[in-house]
């Protein structure tokens, strides 16, 4: 298992890596013993998946600027291509499958990323519903998606990686925080070099950017070429590590819409505001759904209790919106400067117009 | 003086306080249900889950429970969605003495097949699910009680049949099904193609994507192509839409045939009188004159423990399809309890008493349910049940039922059965089970 943040430099202990590997620990050394089988299965894994999709989505909406309303149909695309190369062509290994998933992803979201040349905002967002309606439709029209399944849908097989069947909730569990974090590390190197400033210079002013010599044509595809690779990977963690069974409606528009939120709520341009976010979108609901049934279950009827949850969901949104903007992630930013002072880096300054966009860049 | 000693204080109250909440060491049999509520199909949803609610608390409150084992269940939302339903799934599995799980949902159905294999609890789909889990000697586990898919399709082209006057006159007809763009809309395309074959009527299936509030170009088409016959395969909003829309480019509505899931009373009341006159599969008969409804509405109702909000949805197609379902989970511990003894089962124990789940037209008369099903006879091969399908035409203001009991063809599709549980073995390395004692390996 490689734990690449790890490397040793000399002021490797700063705040953040120590972070780093308290979570790692956790997430290896103490979840997979003692989680139970609802955390793992029910929360866990549906977490890490959306959530490796918001990072995805992130690279291309939080640093690039560039809107999308597809994220949905690229989760699909990644499930379905994973199902058939492993359907279609046995031997080759699972690791493999899941890469060539990505790879087609990303294949089908710099098709799509083409309109962002000349579109832009809200344009361009209504442009990205092609993908979403367009990969939906071929996925129910064409019956080889799903191997003539008369139902459309599919069964995905047991994980074998490398001759160890990846059943159980703890091993799928472990497989799918590997894959998310491998994917996450490799994202955060990416936005840190080059590439990642030129998606912040497209992000903050597209004709400045051009002007300083940033290539818009390629900066604009990797973006989507990455942020699509991202997200097939983690459709394919939904479709064999979570669901482990798959139909397209299942990646309706609400999806997207789902993906898309996560990143506003967690903090555009953040790494660790799309794992808050995940966090709070899968979990929350669950978390008020049994507390209200604790509470209340003897006095209403599960659908109430359900329409109440959304009121209060939505109406918990507004306010964090209206008292943070910039998300859960500035939020925890914040209360970590009040708890942690002595610990911490200078303090982040106040928000002003003049540093909010180099503020939104910060990993 | 301990500084301790309020911890330990608290540890004992704590544990004083769980101690009391935990419910009398009683036998118990639990039923998880993954109800719906919430969304597009909740008017299905409420009814089926109310029915089964209401059918539980009658053996409760009437008999103390299952030769005293108490009926108990608990709920989660799923809203229809799989990913909801896999997560109550994860939830309740746990919780001890679980009997069957009853999701109402292909989707859901087809994401539990795996999981409850593992756990070894039977998964009931009734009058839906996957065909091929008709097949008990693939699917141990697995139960679409009553109807499959591919029975409820036969059912419903052989009652065209008898409209047309026999088999024979079916050659040359066109019939159109409209389906739901759904895992359980598809189901059936392949079986409609082989009856085609077969009968040698004209086909064509229209896919109305979900949740189909939306119609119009696919009824211009049924018009363009002349069709004889439109057999309605839908659910929840799509079907009072269909029938509005066929009124509207003038197709006759009694020419359109609803399959299962298209022949409720939230399916026609909201259509107005574009849905008099309409026909629709059953196999359970609506209505509150049967002596089982009668005892719900005295003993549950009258107690203030019933389910449904609206008392009018008593005896309705849903409520009485949750009833029906109720009385087959219950049979099923009762003749499991017959052998295992009258005791909390565990969830293989209750598979074999759905795999010995014969209930014949006198027994289904004992129970009071005379007239609102046949009967049902599930063996360890054939987890349908050989369930018998009748046809209800709407007047506008309740349905009346317009045909005798009729039998799908069995014979005709089981081999098409056992060609798809083949396929799903083999890629799952399932060993086919060769008797009733084979022990379920997996």
């Amino acid at each position: 298992m490689s734990t690449p943040s790890l490397s040793i430099n000399a002021n490797w202990l700063t705040r953040s890596r120590v972070g780093v590997a308290v979570l790692l620990v956790i997430a290896y050394g103490v979840i997979p013993f003692t989680g139970s089988e609802y955390l793992l299965d029910a929360i866990l894994t549906p977490f890490l998946a959306l959530a490796l999709a918001a990072v995805g989505l992130n690279v291309l909406t939080g640093y690039a600027g560039q809107v999308s309303l597809g994220s949905a149909a690229f989760l699909a695309v990644g499930a379905y291509a994973a199902y058939n190369f492993n359907l279609r062509i046995p031997e080759l290994p699972f690791l493999v499958s899941l890469v060539l998933a990505g790879i087609v992803a990303a294949a089908v979201g710099l098709v799509f990323g083409l309109p962002s040349l000349r579109l832009r905002g809200f344009y361009l967002a209504v442009s990205t519903l092609a993908a979403q309606f367009f990969v939906q439709w071929a996925l129910t029209k064409f019956g080889w998606f799903s191997n003539d399944n008369p139902s459309g849908v599919i069964d995905a097989p047991t994980l074998t990686i490398g001759g160890v069947q990846i059943s159980g909730a703890a091993r799928r569990y472990v497989f799918s925080v590997t894959i998310v974090l491998i994917a996450t590390f490799l994202t955060v190197r990416l936005l840190a070099a080059q590439s990642g400033r030129n998606f912040i210079a497209v992000r903050d002013h597209e004709i400045a950017a051009k002007v300083i010599g940033v290539p818009l044509l390629r900066t604009k595809l990797l973006a989507f070429g990455v942020s699509s690779f991202l997200i097939g990977v983690a459709g394919v963690l939904w479709a064999f590590a979570y669901l482990r069974t798959v139909e397209p409606a299942g990646f309706n528009l609400d999806r997207s819409f789902q993906i898309l939120f996560i990143i506003i709520i967690g903090g555009l341009a953040s790494i660790r505001g799309s794992f808050l976010g995940a966090a709070f979108i899968v979990v929350f609901p669950l978390l008020l759904s049994r507390v209200g049934a604790a509470l209340l279950g003897n006095v209403f009827d599960s659908g109430v209790l359900e329409m109440s949850q959304r009121i209060v969901i939505g109406g918990l949104i507004v306010g964090l919106l209206i008292a943070e903007p910039r998300g859960l992630i500035a939020l925890v930013d914040r209360l970590s400067a009040r708890i942690l002072p002595k610990l911490r880096r200078p303090a982040p300054q106040p928000i002003s117009p003049q540093n909010y966009h180099s503020q939104k860049g910060v990993i | 003086m301990n500084v301790f000693k309020p911890f330990r204080l608290a540890v004992l109250a704590t544990a004083i306080a769980v101690g009391a909440m935990l419910p009398a060491k009683a036998d118990e049999q639990f039923f998880p249900l993954q109800s719906y509520r919430v969304g597009p199909y909740a008017a299905g949803g409420t009814g089926f889950f109310g029915g089964f609610i209401d059918y539980l608390n009658l053996i409760n409150i009437r008999d103390g429970g299952v030769n005293g084992v108490k009926l108990t269940w608990d709920e989660g939302e799923t809203q229809y969605e799989v990913e909801r339903g896999v997560e109550v799934y994860e939830r309740l599995k746990n919780h001890p003495g679980v009997a069957a799980w009853n999701p109402l949902s292909v989707g859901i159905a087809y994401a539990m097949i795996d999981r409850i294999t593992k756990d070894k609890v039977p998964l009931i789909t009734i009058n839906h699910g996957r065909t091929d889990s008709t097949d008990g000697r693939v699917f141990p586990y697995v139960f679409p009680l009553l109807l499959n898919p591919y029975s409820e399709t036969s059912g419903i082209v052989n009652y065209i049949a008898t409209r047309e006057g026999g088999p024979d006159k079916l050659k040359g007809k066109k019939i159109v099904v409209l389906y739901h763009g759904s895992p359980y809309g598809k189901e059936t395309i392949p079986i409609y193609k082989l009856l085609a074959d077969k009968y040698g009527f004209d086909l064509e299936q229209i896919e109305v994507p979900h949740p189909g509030n939306e119609q119009q170009s696919q009824w211009l088409s049924i018009r363009r192509a002349k069709a004889d016959y439109v057999v309605l395969r839908g659910w929840g909003v799509m079907n009072p839409v269909a029938l509005k829309t066929a009124q509207k480019v003038g197709f006759p509505v009694d020419h359109i045939i609803g399959n299962v899931w298209s022949n409720s009373e939230e399916d026609v009341i909201p259509a107005g009188d574009a849905a008099k006159g309409y026909v629709a599969i059953t196999t359970q008969a609506s209505g509150a004159e049967y002596p089982v409804l009668q005892e719900v509405i005295k003993t549950v109702y009258g107690a203030g423990k019933g389910n449904l909000d609206d008392k009018k949805r008593i005896g309705s197609v849903y409520h009485n399809l949750g009833i029906v379902n109720g009385i087959l989970n219950v049979e099923a511990i009762r003749i499991a309890q017959a052998k295992f003894g009258h005791r909390t089962l565990t969830g293989d124990e209750v598979r074999w008493g759905f795999e010995h789940l014969q209930l014949d037209p006198a027994r289904v008369e004992a129970l009071g349910a005379k007239d609102l099903f046949h009967s049902i006879n599930v063996t360890w091969d054939n987890h349908e049940g050989d369930g018998r399908v009748t046809f209800q035409q709407w007047d506008g203001a309740k349905w009346k039922v317009v045909s005798d009991w009729i039998a799908p063809d069995w014979a005709f599709l089981r081999p098409i059965i056992e060609k798809s549980s083949a396929a799903y073995a083999a890629e799952h390395n399932i060993k086919i089970r060769t008797s009733d004692d084979t022990p379920v390996s997996q």
